[in-house]
């Protein structure tokens, strides 16, 4: 699939020049251009797009606030506030860039529940697989350290919450878990020092994502994009260029997203944050209940619902990096979910508990939310850990259609008419 | 027959949830319940009253200003567009002969005081914190340039109403939950309820979480503390009707510049994307 015929045709004699020393176009042409694209990819498969689009506009925003921000405990809040008030169009740029974090997330969720409903990790993709999770990684660590830096209350004690977490290896090694903590923070306490190294990283991490990508890109390429069928392109009419259709679809696709964006960005900024960051970091005074970004909560969920500290930290951590495991951890034959009648109705649940455990951890830990918050991350684990292989085995998948083209045009697999009703008969 | 028994599973487990969860919300304290008020600058069109706004002005000078700085803000804010609009002489005088500032060292190096100007922040009533706390037993009244925004109310929706409140607030625009509570929390001062023990120096506040709050009822004056002269009624809920739309400026400067662009931003995405769709049909329409 990645090996197709090249189509590309230099016409200038600089083309043909640049073609026989640094064949960059052919390359690009040959990725973005003529790349074969399965002719049945719902609108799902628009995600990837999108999310290159929010990592540049994370990235060219994040560099025009970088100009008038100062990463410093003294000025960190008040700078904000002069981006907001004073800086020409401050207020636009540091809207989209804090609500593009939430869009980001919310495309990137929605991009791995495709992946899982159509088992996009199964092989030959188990590497592309692995790389998106690195991608989502450091995507948390970029948008936690971004969280950071307007110095509010909430950033502060934010960041004192997580940041503790690694005391908890003080447990197996003593002493050991307060050095840690005291080299990321920098001193004795989170301070201005933390804020400064996070900024520094923050502005790293995101080149790091790029690399990243890249490297997703390259290994989507080498596998080939995956489809609803989860059956493998065999025949070129179970294809299209990628441009102009795939193409296409996604810029529809994302100026319909952006549309959302745009309502956030200017009719509710601040929906998705929490009143307490433009209160400025305050160490003295710790905020009655301490909430991470939505995008954190089923995570923080899971690691209060766990009584002692090192094995909530561990289960934290380890809900993710599970990720890893599961093109291994799925038995079935079949990738898609489409054809899996029993794992179809897990995957929903899978995604409840996701849900539950997201508003589950924006609640305080106490009664009956935390008797719910076990039960929900006790099913989180046992989902990929129990669910996943038992019924990768034992279940019954549905017929599935002999190619691409047969499940878009039916049995005949002839091309229908343009314009012709697909099913006349059910009409 | 494996799917059916699990969509049941699925089900009960939902029932058991939402019984379980109900239940704790039950349970839980009477939460008082604050109201929405019609503020003029919530949702799409949301816009400033300047005439609202310089009422609002006025009672932060004549009643909050004896305890509460607002130091983000600059004389200069107060005549610019989207804001209160006062005459630019109007507030060049209140500047020059109502406060003074640290000018820059003299040549002895003496730090002298000189008028304040447009382009000054507006001076506090207190040097700092520890004069603040000093005159006011103890308690550190907050600055107030950010306080519509630093607050919001704990609506308390169940869980299983959650996505239609959620749905709802989002797409009317709600952003006004600092508003609505600083609303509440000025008019909600009262004598505490029979039996509640009030810690020194405490005022009693329905609102406030715990009830106990430092700042004393700021109108407790009445009708009539703040002299209105545009023929609105000077009554205790328009002093806190207005200065809470005042501060809502105050922490959100450019709302209008911003309301007025993110309509103009939708239409503009509105067409791309109904244009991008028809395009995406005719490119598509050979291949379905």
């Amino acid at each position: 699939m990645a090996t197709h015929e090249s189509s590309y045709r230099p016409t200038s004699s600089i083309a043909r020049w640049l073609d026989a020393r640094l064949p960059i176009p052919r390359m690009m042409h040959g990725q973005f251009v003529d790349f074969p694209t399965p002719r049945n990819i719902n609108y799902l498969w628009t995600t990837g797009g999108l999310l290159s689009f929010f990592l540049g506009a994370q990235i060219v925003t994040g560099i025009v606030l970088a100009m008038h921000y100062a990463p410093t405990a003294a000025d960190a809040f008040n700078s904000v506030e002069h981006i907001r008030r004073d800086v020409n169009y401050g207020w636009l740029l540091r809207n989209l860039h804090a609500v593009g974090a939430s869009m980001f997330f919310l495309a990137v969720y929605i991009h791995i529940g495709r992946g899982l409903y159509y088992g996009s990790y199964k092989a030959p993709r188990e590497v592309l697989w692995i790389i998106g999770v690195i991608i989502m990684l450091l995507m948390m660590a970029t948008a936690f350290m971004g969280y950071s830096l307007p110095w509010g209350q909430m950033s502060f004690w934010a960041v004192t919450v997580i940041t503790n977490l690694f005391s908890s290896v003080d447990s197996i090694i003593p002493g050991l878990g307060t050095r840690i903590v005291q080299w990321l923070w920098g001193g004795y306490s989170v301070s201005g020092t933390t804020l400064t190294r996070f900024y520094s990283l923050h502005y790293l991490l995101p080149f790091v994502i790029a690399g990243a990508v890249g490297l997703h890109i390259w290994a989507l390429h080498v596998a080939g994009q995956n489809n609803p069928t989860g059956l493998d392109i065999k025949t070129s009419s179970d294809s299209v260029p990628m441009t102009p259709y795939a193409v296409m679809k996604d810029m529809f696709a994302l100026s319909v997203f952006v549309l959302l964006f745009a309502w956030f960005v200017f009719y509710v900024p601040d929906y998705l944050g929490h009143p307490d960051n433009y209160v400025e970091a305050n160490p003295l005074s710790t905020p009655p209940h301490i909430v991470p970004e939505w995008y954190f909560l089923p995570y923080y969920a899971i690691l209060r619902a766990i009584p002692n500290k090192l094995l909530g930290v561990i289960a934290m951590f380890s809900s993710i990096l599970l990720l890893i495991f599961i093109p291994w951890l799925d038995t079935s034959r079949v990738r898609s979910a489409k054809y899996r009648p029993v794992y179809k109705w897990f995957f929903w649940l899978f995604i409840i508990t996701v849900v539950a455990l997201g508003y589950l951890g924006s609640k305080p830990p106490e009664g009956a939310y935390v008797f719910w918050a076990r039960v929900f991350t006790a099913y989180y684990f046992l989902h990929f850990l129990v669910i996943m292989p038992i019924v990768g085995v034992t279940e019954n998948p549905s017929p599935l259609p002999r190619s691409i083209t047969e499940s878009v045009l039916g049995k005949s697999g002839q091309p229908v008419r343009v314009g012709a009703p697909a099913a006349p008969e059910r009409r | 027959m494996t799917g059916i028994r699990a969509k049941s599973v699925a089900w009960l487990l939902g029932l058991a949830v939402a019984a379980s969860i109900g239940g704790a919300w039950a349970a839980g304290d009477a939460e008082v319940h604050i109201a929405r008020q019609p503020w003029t600058f919530a949702g799409m069109r949301g816009h400033f009253d300047e005439g609202q706004l310089q009422r609002g002005f006025k009672v932060y000078v004549e009643v909050c200003a004896r305890c509460h700085s607002i130091k983000r803000l600059h004389f200069r804010n107060l005549v610019q567009q989207g804001g209160p609009e006062f005459p630019e002489a109007a507030i060049k005088s209140l500047a020059g002969n109502n406060y003074k500032v640290d000018d820059v060292p003299d040549e002895t190096g003496k730090i002298n005081q000189r008028p304040a100007v447009l382009a000054d922040a507006i001076p506090g009533p207190f040097p700092n914190d520890q004069a603040a706390r000093y005159a006011t037993n103890g308690a550190l009244p907050p600055d107030l340039s950010l306080i519509a925004k630093a607050r919001g109310v704990e609506a308390g929706t169940p869980f299983y109403r959650l996505p239609d409140a959620m749905l709802r607030d989002i797409l009317s625009g709600y952003q006004e939950g600092g508003a609505d509570y600083i609303y509440a929390y000025l008019l909600g001062f009262s004598e505490p309820p029979g039996g509640m023990k009030m810690a020194e120096f405490m005022n009693y506040n329905k609102v406030f979480p715990g009830h106990q709050t430092a700042m004393t009822n700021p109108f407790i004056a009445g009708d009539g503390l703040v002299k209105y002269d545009d023929g609105t009624p000077a009554t205790v809920e328009n002093y806190a009707r207005d200065v809470v739309a005042f501060l809502s400026w105050a922490a959100d400067p450019t709302l209008e510049e911003r309301k007025r662009m993110g309509l103009l931003v939708m239409l503009y995405l509105l067409i791309t994307a109904v244009l991008l769709g028809l395009a995406k049909r005719r490119v598509w329409r050979a291949v379905h």
